[in-house]
């Protein structure tokens, strides 16, 4: 069974957006990031994100990161927004009593993608 | 083997084949991501044909209402036919049957159609101006019973299509628009479910739809109506709210204002701030937001941070133009 599976597949990642995106909403570091964005857009994003880091099907390019990401980076996003997001990712799993092996893969897969993220 | 229809073309569908399988060995390519029903890139619409229930997985009950679905898991069971155009493209003949100052800078239009048009309450149609080709969106502020659309319109500096229904304008002129569409509507399957509706500005026009239909079909829950505005001179159909509230024991009306003394059962302050203030709480309820765009985005993180779940906020979906 696929980590994805063992997680309970779309409905685990529905489940997980909401508190993901509510947790990074709240946190005053990383806030300036998300301010007027269009949410249900940015909910199918961390959607996709949630899918492919919990090792579901997903069509991520490192190169989509990238670019998604590049203002961001000009506006001064680094490692450490990075780490907050991160945190975020596992408190999120915790409140859905993911045991903490599986939730070390799910960071595993997360912090694969920084490079990309921060366009280095 | 149920035949696809698409863009005028059709499609044989294999058995066991998925929409989406069977429009790309056909060469057709729409968006499409995960092929598995997670991102709803592929999000597509049957106009004809009614999509299997498990290819409408995850999606808002309003959608799943105007029969879209995922065509990466979509195994059709008949024939469909499929558009991906989020408004109708056929043009509807009207004619301009009122025209009311609602306060000063805003206006309601009532149209007439030669056929009944087939909406739902908190849609919105896009206008054609009848001299050029701009087009703007407006929300229906009427229900599909009343014999006749509602719009409402607010005066927007140097606006074409505004100017032209402010200045120009007159009864009995024939108006073109499309539509209806987009998926800021009430829905029945809750009856209980508390209800927040925030509108600010000509915002209220499809909460007013959405209000009454709601009341019509037997809603149960509490509902608060927010409107809100610079000052109460920005407000209108106050008395029709309070009406409305009157009548019905589960419905709060609550005015805003920005600047000046709040009205009856109102408050006086910033809009997101009065929202934090009197319902920290929305777990459980649903939102919907209408208005402009800069400040719905604003209060939509505002509501999904007091609780309320992602699928269960809804709002207006188009950008106003600067210049509409």
């Amino acid at each position: 069974m696929s980590l994805y599976e063992e997680l309970g597949g779309e409905a685990a990642v529905n489940a997980a957006v909401d508190i993901f995106y509510r947790r990074v909403l709240s946190d005053a570091y990383v806030i300036r990031f998300f301010e007027g964005v269009d949410m249900e857009k940015q909910a199918a994003k961390q959607k996709a994100f949630l899918t492919m880091v919990f090792g579901g099907p997903n069509s991520y390019t490192g190169l989509d990161m990238r670019e998604g990401h590049k203002h961001l980076v000009k506006q001064g996003l680094n490692d450490s927004h990075f780490e907050h997001i991160l945190a975020h990712l596992r408190s999120t799993l915790a409140e859905l009593g993911v045991g903490a092996d599986k939730i070390q893969e799910v960071i595993n897969i997360a912090d694969s993608v920084r490079a990309d993220v921060l366009d280095r | 083997m149920p035949v696809i229809t698409f863009e005028g073309k059709e499609y044989h569908c294999e058995e066991g084949e998925t929409v989406l399988e069977s429009l790309t060995r056909h060469g057709v390519l729409i968006p499409s991501s995960c092929q598995s029903g997670v991102c709803q890139t592929c999000i597509t619409k049957a106009v004809k044909g009614t999509p299997p229930v498990e290819s409408q997985q995850g999606l808002k009950d309003t959608l799943v209402d105007q029969n879209y679905f995922l065509a990466c898991i979509c195994k059709p069971e008949e024939d469909m036919e499929l558009s991906v155009a989020d408004v109708a493209e056929q043009v509807v003949s009207s004619t301009i049957v009122e025209k009311t100052l609602l306060n000063e800078s805003v206006i309601r239009i009532r149209l007439k159609t030669e056929q009944p048009l087939d909406y739902i309450a908190g849609q919105f149609i896009n206008v054609m101006h009848p001299e050029t080709d701009v087009t703007r969106s407006y929300s229906l502020a009427s229900l599909p019973r009343e014999d006749f659309l509602e719009l409402h319109i607010k005066r927007v500096p140097d606006g074409r299509v505004s100017g032209y229904f402010h200045d120009d304008a007159k009864l009995g002129d024939a108006l073109s628009f499309m539509g209806p569409a987009g998926d800021c509507f009430y829905t029945d399957r809750d009856l209980d479910q508390p209800l927040l509706l925030v509108g600010v500005g000509t915002g209220l026009a499809p909460l007013y739809g959405i209000l009454r239909d709601a009341l019509a079909r037997g809603h149960r829950g509490e509902i608060h109506v927010f409107h809100a505005s610079l000052a109460v001179q920005g407000l209108y159909y106050m008395d029709e709210l309070y009406a409305l509230a009157d009548k019905n024991e589960q419905v709060h009306y609550i005015p805003c204002v920005l600047h000046g003394e709040a009205p009856r059962d109102g408050e006086q302050g910033d809009l997101q701030q009065i929202l934090k203030k009197s319902k920290p709480d929305l777990k459980g309820w649903r939102v919907y937001v209408c208005g402009d765009p800069a400040i719905v985005n604003a209060l939509k993180q505002t509501c999904f941070m007091s609780g309320a779940n992602m699928t269960d906020i809804y709002s207006d979906p188009f950008v106003f133009d600067v210049t509409a």
